[in-house]
């Protein structure tokens, strides 16, 4: 039994903070949100002097070869300061390219990042839904993800939308699923391909990059991941952003909990209070049930991949309504002051509110949980 | 990072499983058929049981080896109750005794108890009781109001009363933290005391719940006698020995909680049986969410595993744990009941059982506010409450309640 951080992973994790500590993210961020929006730093290079690009992709290909538990790591302390570091949209990618030894050429580029990939979100076949589904430009219902004309020699050609891709704007690869003779199947595109539309755009919170991503008929590489890999990039995802959100809700929970130390009324500090106490100790209890779950979801993908669909869902369900609280419950501990544009609170109350609706939302993920227990119920 | 035995834990896990493989068809029958129906039956079957369990090395894990135990560690006790379930058997009877109180004992006893409790205890032979709340004394415990008053001879004269007392009715020995001087302020004017629960001044009365059963008593206690060897720790040290068995009820909540079958395979299996619930979006929604809680919970139990295997001892932040499985099954519970109707609270239903249990085990070993308060203080650092009752005397306080002392 051991589920505590190797040394080389509390050495990833205080590098990674370091690294991010040479950029002031929080005021970017709100610079950002009056419209200037080249107040945002670039962090790549940094991420590619720290080596973040090629976590996933394995040694033999220039990366580090790292697992998804060291990349929540990443996305956690990226979470901590709102960092824009497109990882979120990388990751996933390199990670089906990993397995794919169809697209081993455009691995070492990725690894270094000298090339960025951005992963084209598709959701797996539930007990409910039998078909791959793709996040929807407006309204609830999920369309269906990309087709695929038939193959040509290692290539085919797909059309198809995508709308709130992360990390799309200025990626060079966009790696995703496309239904080919009715079967998934993982297809890279070259982002400037004929065909290949990306419109950038931003929504409440200006630390995301998101992209609306328009396929017509553009050539694709086929990708000879097996299908297990395709659905891992989905859980991949959950699993990151959860980690990330985690992030948010620790800066959220430490700066409430300065406050309420600091901050006297009545002739006592208000973190004596129980309603004050009581409500920041109920962030620290879905703060400590995400960080278990995500090492749930770390242990999961290999230790038990069966599991990994119900451990990375249930970490971005337990995340999301974390972030949220955690937030809200900065503001109100800190009173009409967290609630202005003087206070960080409001930035990370808008990064709870967008990260909560992409990649499927909060909502998909509790779902997809209820959908794997009663799959074990039924198995049992 | 791994949920793996090392091989030393797997060559226990061995060690347990043969055991057990030999000695299963000894377990007395609790469930199905053939069970034993009679609780005093039962009570006796598990108490010769218990015996075997520590002949074969199965109780006190970790207990030292010089009182009867292995000298293992808790990872060991996790391994073997582990084993013990799998193997569809029950556990020792005396969980308190043997995981908490006997742990007290070695830790503030004196030899001649040592020698004389922690054999009968381990073996089931004489089981034990924890006489710590009061009526009046929950949450806030160094309130305790039972009186020991010291004799001329140098015995002990106690009265007063004890409640939510598991195992009371047949226990042997209790643990008992009484009020020895009024005098001073209330956390240092307390004692422990071993009793005997078959002396003339003890009366136990069972306590029914909402579901009908009793599974507490109230004590009482009037001019119970006790010699001064009964003083277990030192007159005075009441609460710091205390303090030693609530630190092991605490690793016990830490590591027991799936124990209770508050898990989330159990639940969905409620809302699977049901075609028409299992494709409603807000059934799932919330068997989502409760069940992602009570997962996470399980992934908590092996984070406080790894800490106890590096030799950390779990700190209040285990109470969280215990929140969550809590308002978790309650919800579940809830959510079961609407999905199933009326059925859920017929009698003969382990739903009905689990609804009813719930809102007490909200209180149990410590209330979810004191909970709070405490990871609030302890973990996130926060200030305390202001207290009213800082270096007043017991005596003072008492009448300030508008109580006599």
């Amino acid at each position: 039994m051991n589920l505590a951080l190797s040394d080389e992973q509390v050495f990833l994790r205080e590098a990674a903070r370091g690294a991010l500590s040479r950029f002031k993210t929080l005021e970017a961020a709100r610079e950002a949100l009056d419209g200037n929006e080249r107040a945002l730093p670039d962090m790549w290079p940094a991420a590619c002097e720290a080596g973040w690009p090629g976590l996933l992709i394995d040694e033999a290909h220039g990366g580090a070869g790292l697992d998804v538990f060291d990349a929540m790591l990443v996305l956690g302390e990226c979470g901590r300061v709102l960092a824009g570091v497109p990882l979120l949209g990388h990751l996933p990618a390199s990670a089906i390219l990993n397995d794919s030894p169809t697209g081993a050429s455009l691995l070492e580029a990725l690894a270094t990042g000298e090339r960025r990939a951005a992963y084209l979100p598709a959701s797996p076949p539930s007990d409910v839904s039998d078909h791959w589904s793709v996040d929807s430009r407006s309204g609830s219902e999920r369309p269906p993800t990309p087709t695929a004309t038939s193959a040509d020699g290692g290539t085919t050609k797909v059309s198809g939308k995508l709308s709130f891709v992360p990390d799309a704007p200025g990626a060079n690869v966009l790696v995703g699923v496309a239904l080919l003779d009715g079967k998934a199947t993982g297809v890279a595109i070259e982002a400037n391909a004929p065909g290949v539309s990306i419109e950038a755009t931003t929504r409440y919170d200006s630390t995301r990059s998101l992209g609306h991503v328009s396929l017509e008929d553009a050539t694709a590489t086929i990708l000879d991941a097996p299908e297990e890999s395709l659905a891992a990039a989905w859980y991949l995802a959950q699993a990151l952003i959860a980690a990330e959100s985690l992030g948010s809700v620790e800066t959220a929970l430490d700066v409430s909990v300065e406050y309420a130390k600091e901050r006297h009324t009545f002739g006592r500090a208000i973190g004596s209070y129980q309603a004050v106490k009581h409500s920041l100790t109920e962030v620290l209890r879905q703060l400590e049930n995400g960080r278990s779950l995500l090492y749930y979801a770390g242990w999961a993908r290999h230790g038990s991949p069966s599991e990994f669909p119900l451990a990375a869902s249930a970490a971005r369900s337990v995340a999301g309504r974390a972030l949220d609280h955690a937030a809200r419950t900065m503001i109100s501990v800190h009173g009409g002051i967290g609630a202005t544009w003087e206070h960080d609170a409001p930035l990370y109350f808008r990064r709870a509110q967008l990260s909560r609706r992409l990649l499927g939302g909060t909502g998909a993920a509790t779902d997809r949980v209820a959908g794997e227990l009663i799959a074990q119920a039924d198995a049992a | 990072m791994d949920l793996d035995d090392t091989p030393e834990q797997a060559a226990y896990r061995a060690e347990v499983r043969t055991w057990l493989d030999e000695h299963s068809s000894e377990a007395p029958v609790l469930q199905g058929p053939g069970a034993i129906e009679d609780e005093d039956e039962i009570i006796a079957a598990r108490r010769v049981w218990q015996g075997k369990l520590a002949e074969g090395g199965l109780a006190g894990v970790v207990w030292p080896k010089e009182y009867g135990g292995q000298g293992r560690g808790p990872i060991e006790q996790v391994i073997c109750n582990q084993e013990i379930a799998r193997a569809k058997v029950p556990g020792i009877l005396d969980a308190i005794g043997v995981g908490m109180l006997g742990p007290t004992i070695i830790a503030h006893g004196d030899e001649d108890q040592k020698g004389r409790y922690l054999g009968p205890m381990l073996h089931g032979d004489e089981v034990w009781c924890q006489l710590f709340s009061e009526p009046a004394a929950g949450s806030d415990l160094a309130a305790v109001q039972t009186r020991a008053r010291l004799q001329e001879d140098g015995s002990w004269r106690l009265t007063g009363q004890k409640v939510w007392t598991t195992n009371a009715q047949f226990a042997s020995y209790g643990l008992l933290l009484a009020r020895t001087d009024a005098d001073v302020p209330k956390h240092k004017g307390m004692t422990m005391f071993i009793v005997p629960m078959d002396a003339p001044g003890v009366t136990v009365r069972g306590l029914r719940q909402i579901s009908g059963e009793a599974e507490f008593n109230e004590v009482f206690f009037d001019d119970l006698a006790v010699d001064a060897g009964a003083v277990v720790g030192g007159v005075g040290n009441g609460w710091g020995t205390a303090l030693t068995t609530l630190m092991y009820e605490r690793v016990t909540i830490g590591l027991g909680g799936e124990g209770l079958g508050y898990n989330s395979t159990r639940f969905a299996g409620a809302i699977a049986s049901d075609e028409h619930a299992r494709r409603d979006p807000e059934v799932r929604h919330q068997l989502g969410e409760i069940g992602s809680e009570l997962l996470a919970v399980r992934f908590t139990g092996y984070r406080t595993l790894t800490a106890l295997q590096k030799g950390q001892i779990p700190g209040p932040e285990a109470g969280l744990a215990k929140v969550t499985i809590v308002n978790g099954a309650i919800k579940a519970g809830d959510l079961i009941a609407d999905v199933q109707g009326p059925d859920a609270l017929d009698k003969d239903s382990e739903w009905a059982y689990m609804i009813s249990f719930l809102p007490g085990l909200k209180s149990a070993g410590g209330t979810e506010e004191i909970l709070r308060n405490t990871i609030g203080e302890r973990v996130l650092g926060l200030p305390p409450e202001p207290r009213l009752d800082k270096g007043i005397p017991f005596s003072e306080l008492r009448s300030k309640e508008g109580a006599p002392a």
